[in-house]
């Protein structure tokens, strides 16, 4: 469970450049819950993911998940709990590195769960990739539908953006992570190859019931993923639809939703064109 | 085998496997972790300056070890300054290059040079282990083939294990690093520890094998170790992590070999340094000029089968007149 209480991010505090990226946001995110959000270019979006996954720490408010309070807790910290997709494919993986050295790294934070001593992951940092460990790689990689458990030992730099894109959305949940972050992770991607990472997203995260957080510039899909949308404007969330009222919603009806509540119309050209 | 004598092969070969080392240390800061260090010149004078005065002291296995530890405190050095206090990592190469000089010349007892002849040296002791014929004079080459030839195999376990994934993964891509649960800068001050304790130790093998130390002998290191660096990326490859570390000391070996073809065309020793330094533009250079000599070949190729293809020779042409 996810919950954001009053978060305020400003950036170039007193100078022409004064940015208020995210003002008093509050965010209650229940465990499962798989929530979609939209807005324009500069709403914020980003910044939240930012905040949580730890990129900068906000000037105001707390961010707690799980019950564990990770206002002021590092990036790296953070990250054995939170998995992240960025827009660009390249972004998630090490391209010369190979796919299950790659996947080792992410699985790296199987053994940094807490309940470790810190003696004991000193020492597992001195063991190589074990036979069985490479086992639960390749059944992993096989549920991809990619061939991706047959070239291993590839450096991850020779696949395609799709399959670099599929590969870092298991990396981020081979260990379950308490929280999913997806940035606009198929925007990058031809529309039969995002369709398809799409649909191993609502695999993984109803497979492992994880809770998630999905930025989209498509309304189809802002409505058809997950189980509840929110709306971004401003730097706080103008719009939260789920159950009844947002199953019956149109397109049209959420960008109306939209003007009405951020007192302007939605001034994007992608989101205009995906209609 | 008129050109070189056995002894220029072996004198190349035992140096270049000393200079492997610190070819190797570069290879694990300057191609897995993409950082440029440029505080080899003065750790590699530390690792001399330890290993000689401990050597001196009467302790030359010791000296080794101290010199290895030498290196990994003057690597944290410059990974520190890096990673917690923002300098870019070319200055604090630098900066930790300039400090050493003072440093190197106190652990030398402030004298610029340090003899170390009559005393007990690795190689001296390895010598002394048999009479058989021959071993005098090859001893030190086995003895330096299995020190690097560990090394090897321990950098190579070592980039295997999860610690050394994490630390070629801080090379590889950052984000991925910061989105995995790594802390980048760990990774990078270990990563430097053990790089510069292998600089360290090349030095003190080179003070016991020359039997002195001094404290410009680590002038122009860098250039040296990166030449061997590129030339054995170049000429073998980035294929597999064994193959890259045994290229890295192949590449180390031949820029020797490069050295003694230049003294037996009886090259001035003055002129040394420029001749490092063109082998190393060379070794860098030669991909691309590979790259545009093969653009200049298919270029003329695809223009001739144009041109014929023209004048008429291709059917197809002749349908459509």
């Amino acid at each position: 469970m996810l919950s954001i209480r009053e978060i305020s991010k400003t950036f170039n505090k007193g100078t022409v450049n004064e940015k208020k990226a995210l003002s008093h946001l509050s965010l209650e995110l229940p465990d499962g819950d798989f929530a979609t959000i939209v807005g324009s270019n500069g709403a914020g979006k980003s910044t939240m993911f930012n905040a949580i996954a730890g990129s900068f720490i906000t000037d105001e408010g707390r961010i707690i998940l799980d019950g564990k309070d990770i206002t002021f807790e590092k990036e790296h910290i953070r990250s054995r709990c939170i998995g992240r997709l960025f827009q660009d494919p390249l972004m998630g993986t090490a391209p010369h590195m190979t796919i299950e050295e790659n996947l080792a790294v992410a699985y790296l934070r199987a053994s940094s769960a807490e309940s470790s001593s810190p003696m004991h992951r000193f020492l597992q940092g001195f063991c190589r990739i074990t036979k069985s460990e490479r086992e639960m790689f390749r059944e992993q990689l096989s549920h991809l539908g990619m061939g991706l458990e047959d070239r291993m030992t590839s450096p991850v730099g020779l696949l395609s953006g799709g399959q670099r894109q599929a590969l870092t959305l298991l990396m981020a949940t081979i260990v379950t992570p308490k929280l999913l972050l997806l940035d606009e992770h198929t925007a990058a991607l031809d529309p039969a190859t995002a369709q398809k990472v799409l649909d191993l997203t609502q695999k993984i995260v109803e497979q492992h019931h994880i809770t998630c957080l999905m930025v989209t510039h498509n309304m189809h899909q802002a409505l058809e993923m997950g189980n509840r949308t929110l709306m971004m404007s401003g730097g706080r969330i103008v719009l939260d639809v789920s159950g009844e009222k947002r199953a019956h919603m149109s397109v049209d009806d959420l960008l109306e939703e939209f003007s009405v509540n951020a007192g302007k119309e939605l001034d994007n050209d992608r989101i205009l064109l995906s209609q | 085998m008129g050109f070189f004598t056995a002894g220029i092969v072996q004198t190349a070969l035992e140096v270049g496997l000393i200079y492997s080392l610190i070819a190797l240390s570069l290879f694990l800061s300057f191609s897995i972790l993409n950082i440029c260090d440029l505080s080899t010149d003065g750790c590699y004078t530390l690792g001399c300056a330890v290993g000689a005065t401990m050597t001196i002291a009467g302790h030359p296995v010791l000296g080794i070890v101290c010199a290895m530890a030498a290196g990994a405190c003057s690597g944290f050095v410059t990974a520190s300054l890096q990673t917690v206090f923002g300098v870019p990592s070319i200055l604090a190469g630098i900066i930790v290059n300039t400090g050493l000089y003072t440093v190197n010349l106190a652990v030398m007892g402030f004298s610029s040079n340090l003899s170390i002849f009559g005393k007990d040296t690795v190689f001296s002791m390895i010598a002394g282990l048999s009479d058989a014929a021959g071993w005098g004079d090859w001893s030190a080459l086995v003895l330096l083939l299995v020190l690097v030839g560990a090394a090897c195999l321990l950098l190579w376990w070592f980039l295997g294990t999860r610690l050394g994934l994490s630390i070629r993964a801080t090379g590889d891509s950052s984000p991925m690093v910061r989105a995995s649960s790594i802390n980048p800068g760990l990774m990078i001050t270990i990563g430097l520890c053990v790089s510069n304790s292998l600089t360290g130790m090349a030095g003190a093998l080179i003070a016991q094998y020359n039997k002195m130390a001094d404290i410009n002998l680590g002038t122009g290191m860098v250039t040296i170790a990166l030449a061997s660096l590129i030339i054995g990326e170049t000429l073998f490859g980035r294929g597999k992590m064994p193959a890259r570390i045994a290229g890295v000391v192949a590449g180390a070996v031949l820029y020797r070999f490069i050295m003694a073809i230049a003294l037996r065309l009886n090259v001035p020793t003055e002129a040394f340094k420029l001749v490092s330094a063109l082998i190393v533009a060379v070794a860098i250079a030669a991909p691309a000029a590979k790259e545009m000599l093969r653009f200049q070949m298919e270029k003329r190729i695809g223009r001739r089968t144009r041109a014929r293809a023209d004048a008429g020779d291709n059917p197809a042409d002749k349908e459509a007149r």
